[in-house]
């Protein structure tokens, strides 16, 4: 690592305030749940959803990136975790999602409220 | 036998042939990442299996505003979100006091990494100590429901909010049924919590309490709201019943599908175990600092590796939080 021995304290305060802004968001829209955004449907769940969803996700990235440390990482070291994370996290979540909405569909008929 | 033997080094250096790095990483430190990755997609799994037992209930799951409402010192208060909200900044809080142990790791001060470590521990305490607090208000409940015998849950609700069941059922237990315990009983027998009131109790107090109304489990697509049933739809399903089930445990919660509370505590549990395991790791790395072990090595690496779990813990909780409480 070529900046090993310098500060990055700049760096970690302005990432503290992006996840504190970011999580006080979330919890803004999951208290409020603007209607419109919340009783809608887009790509298979609200636009509420997604936004939580993407919230998150850049979340994971800051913490990674910053907190963890991958940006200061060799090219391949990041992309031997990262793209193996994603690839499998996506692959199993993909199935297991796929296979819950079959179970309901199956099984919801049958069910007597 | 001599050749089996790792013959230990003071630079800690496991990476053999001809001192290449692969990655530039030490070995310890890439053993870390590999490691965290396993990890993360162990969680993976428990996050899908959530996910998909959601999916398979999606018309029943319980709402999870309705679930989480407590905050410590505002009792009855409706609070939903507002105390995992604050779990979750301490998280983020403590991964930033590991990042500046770190950094001054790099730096090689001695007294700030170790003051940083300290702040880490403290926090880290704080979170499993909030997280404790959570399963207890869980565990314990604070509306009490009744089951049917096809296994639904009915929760009470007057003027569209839950209610206790004591907010309508008077005074204690009447059918005379008391608690079953090694003293008064067969000294082999184990019989869990009997609930505060008896189906007959409840069905009289639905009976006399015209404005009390019942709530199923079913989810309203058009609303996303719990279905509320008319007094009749009511009676109709409290003739079913025959469970009383206040707070939680394995078998069953007044929450709604017992697979949910399941989940919940298996995974915050997963993950509160994993936390506590950081405490536990940051602890020795705060003596060894304090110790001047790492000083005399020449480099604070260990902290760093260390460092990589820790934000791992708050990276799983940031996606716990998310399809736990938000989504």
């Amino acid at each position: 690592m070529a900046h090993a021995h310098e500060s990055n304290k700049k760096r970690i305060w302005i990432v503290l305030i992006l996840l504190t802004l970011i999580t006080t968001v979330e919890v803004a829209f999951g208290i409020i749940k603007p209607a419109s955004l919340h009783l809608t449907s887009f790509l298979g769940t609200s636009p509420l959803n997604w936004i939580f969803i993407i919230l998150t996700l850049v979340k994971a990235y800051y913490i990674a990136w910053a907190f963890m440390h991958l940006e200061g990482e060799t090219k391949w070291l990041r992309r031997s975790v990262v793209w193996t994370a994603v690839f499998l996290i996506s692959y199993l979540v993909t199935l297991l999602l796929i296979e819950g909405g079959y179970l309901h569909s199956t099984l919801a008929p049958l069910v007597k409220w | 036998m001599e050749a089996n033997i790792a013959i230990p080094s003071d630079s800690k250096q496991t990476w053999n042939g001809g001192g290449n790095k692969p990655f530039g990483a030490s070995y310890g430190k890439m053993m870390m990442w590999f490691f965290i990755l396993s990890d993360a997609i162990t969680f993976t799994g428990f996050l899908a299996a959530y996910g998909l037992t959601r999916f398979k209930f999606i018309d029943s799951w319980p709402i999870a505003d309705e679930v989480f409402t407590h905050f410590p010192g505002l009792h009855g208060v409706h609070a939903p979100m507002y105390y995992v909200a604050l779990m979750t900044f301490i998280l983020i809080i403590s991964s930033v006091t590991m990042v500046l142990a770190v950094d001054a790791g790099h730096q090689k001060k001695q007294n700030k990494v170790a003051w940083y470590l300290f702040a880490t521990i403290i926090f880290g305490i704080i979170f499993v100590g909030s997280q404790a607090w959570e399963w207890k208000n869980f565990i314990s409940g604070s509306y009490g429901a009744v089951k049917t015998t096809d296994g639904k849950v009915l929760q009470f609700v007057k003027d569209g909010h839950q209610i206790a069941l004591s907010d309508f059922v008077v005074g204690g237990r009447t059918d005379g049924r008391v608690q079953h315990t090694r003293l008064n009983g067969l000294w082999f027998e184990e019989e869990g919590t009997i609930p505060n009131y008896s189906i007959a109790q409840i069905k009289a107090a639905y009976q006399s309490n015209t404005d009390v109304q019942i709530r199923s489990e079913l989810i309203d697509s058009a609303t996303k709201q719990k279905v509320i049933l008319s007094r009749e739809e009511g009676f109709a399903q409290l003739a079913k019943t025959d469970f009383v089930v206040e707070g939680a445990n394995l078998q069953a919660n007044e929450y709604g599908n017992t697979i949910f509370a399941n989940l919940f505590f298996f995974i915050t549990g997963f993950h509160g175990f994993h936390v506590f395991s950081g405490i536990i790791i940051n602890i020795i790395i705060f003596f060894n600092v304090v110790l001047g072990i790492y000083e005399r090595r020449g480099h604070y690496e260990m902290v760093e590796k260390v460092g990589l779990y820790w934000h791992f813990v708050d990276l799983v909780w940031v996606f716990v939080f998310t399809f736990f409480y938000l989504v």
